[in-house]
């Protein structure tokens, strides 16, 4: 997507709070998970660049978690309203058995939970994990079904109308941010 | 993301754009690596209608059609010729109608006529996929070859292949040499000069002996079957002379070893007429995978047809 000249953009997190968003995901995670056996799981695009950040923060603690990838697109309930943007897959790439396992699954942004709901139905056709616990960069809110995060670096007030665009240099050739965009001259929340 | 026009049908190869055959293809390579699983099925089509609509005797592609759509959580509904309507005499238009009525989302159809897909298509808002239509085209075929060959040869542009036998009757031929053109494949030609067609495509190389093909060193032999059943007009003298002038014989596949060249068929194979129960052991067939890459194509077909059921 473009950024056209009508939206207004904000940025919520610069590169350095980004870095310390993931250092404080990978704190909780030591302080919860440093007994379990625990596996990540990023979902594409920029949730695998998270989980691979925070596993490699955790790295440096000493606690080694392996990181798998998950395309949920074919787990989408939207799927007929696709518009002409047409998907093209990934492949997911769990290279570990998941049975028994404590999960973490990452995305960068939780907003309606609708993917995450999707991811849940992915990663369980992989197998029969222990349990399943979501970590997320940024939680906007306007949930529409009930899936809460467990680790969540920083909560922010959105409305509807406005976008939360994620940019890691890993993926966006170099850019790193997180933005707030807000629709036509309507100032940010 | 991609920006593709949506497409509702898949009637033929000639008809698609470079951009959607590469999408097609390497969404396939997921949906292969989805087999993997315990679980190797997803949720994407729930609720959908796959219609199998075969006029001509086909197990191989029907079946790998209801693999693939049950793979892809849709119901699946097969109408076949024997125990339908048209033995009965149900115009082609009125066979449509009815489908109509059923609500399906995507028809699968072959048909002994060319061009039959083509007019269901223009009928209903279900995506209609051709599954062979007289000698006009077999684009599945043609994307589950692409696949199998560029997982071999990812570098795939300026590899060559040759297509060997009843180049004439084969819609398979024309599909597979259109798809493989596109890519930068270059294809040639052997068989039975009377099976031969003139002139249908420039690009095609014609070799008059297996010698000549070796010489021009394919990556890939790709041999037809022999269609026995529609040899009425006699366009060779005998089976015998044919295996014995074309089929892969232990000498032949000597030489594809020599030059590391792969083996592919569209199946089912005629042992003992365009092949020998020796080649099918050879090391380099890629005979089933293609079997397997026939269910992943067609899933990313399924996937990426968009049916216009609400213009029903």
């Amino acid at each position: 997507m473009s950024e056209s000249a009508e939206n207004h953009e904000e940025v919520i997190l610069s590169p350095e709070e980004i870095s310390s968003g993931v250092e404080e995901l990978a704190h909780q995670i030591a302080g919860r998970c440093a007994d379990d056996k625990v596996a990540f799981v990023g979902i594409y695009t920029r949730g695998v660049t998270l989980a691979r950040r925070v596993a490699e923060a955790l790295k440096e603690q000493g606690l080694h978690f392996p990181v798998g990838t998950l395309d949920i697109s074919l787990y989408r309930d939207d799927f007929d309203n696709r518009g002409p943007d047409l998907p093209t897959l990934e492949t997911s790439d769990i290279p570990f058995a998941l049975d028994d396992l404590r999960v973490i699954l990452f995305d960068e942004v939780i907003y309606t939970g609708r993917t995450i709901r999707a991811a849940l139905d992915g990663l369980m056709d992989y197998g029969r994990p222990a349990r399943i616990e979501l970590a997320v960069l940024v939680d906007r809110g306007h949930r529409e079904i009930p899936i809460q995060p467990d680790y969540v670096a920083r909560r922010i007030g959105t409305t509807r109308d406005q976008y939360v665009k994620v940019r890691f240099r890993e993926d966006d050739r170099g850019k790193e941010g997180v933005f707030l965009e807000s629709p036509g001259n309507a100032p940010a929340a | 993301m991609s920006e593709l026009k949506p497409r509702k049908d898949l009637l033929d190869i000639e008809g698609l754009e470079l951009p959607e055959i590469e999408y097609v293809l390497s969404n396939a390579v997921p949906f292969k690596q989805l087999f993997q699983r315990s679980v190797k099925k997803v949720p994407t089509l729930r609720g959908k209608t796959v219609l199998n609509l075969f006029y001509e005797p086909s197990t191989r592609t029907s079946s790998s059609f209801e693999v693939a759509a049950n793979r892809m959580s849709a119901d699946v509904t097969n109408f076949t010729v024997s125990s339908s309507s048209v033995v009965k005499g149900e115009s082609l238009l009125d066979t449509i109608e009815t489908l109509q009525a059923m609500r399906s989302d995507y028809i699968v159809i072959r048909h002994q006529a060319a061009g039959v897909p083509n007019i269901v298509a223009k009928h209903t808002g279900a995506s209609v996929i051709n599954a062979g239509d007289g000698y006009h085209a077999h684009p599945t075929q043609a994307l589950l070859d692409a696949m199998t060959f560029r997982e071999v040869y990812p570098d795939c542009a300026g590899r060559r292949m040759v297509i060997v036998g009843d180049v004439l009757h084969s819609r398979v031929a024309r599909s597979t040499s259109t798809l493989f053109h596109k890519l930068g494949i270059e294809v040639g030609v052997l068989g039975p000069g009377t099976l031969i067609p003139e002139g249908r495509h420039d690009f095609i190389r014609r070799f008059r002996s297996w010698d000549e093909v070796f010489d021009w060193k394919p990556g890939a032999v790709y041999l037809l079957r022999v269609q026995l059943e529609r040899q009425e007009g006699m366009f060779f003298p005998s089976i015998a002379e044919y295996h014995k002038m074309y089929g892969l014989n232990t000498g032949r596949l000597a030489r594809m070893r020599q030059i590391g060249a792969y083996l592919m068929h569209p199946g089912p194979v005629n042992r003992g007429v365009e092949i020998t129960d020796e080649a099918m052991r050879y090391e380099r067939s890629l005979i089933g995978t293609q079997v397997e890459n026939g269910i992943a194509v067609r899933m990313a077909v399924l996937h990426w047809l968009k049916p216009e059921t609400d213009r029903d």
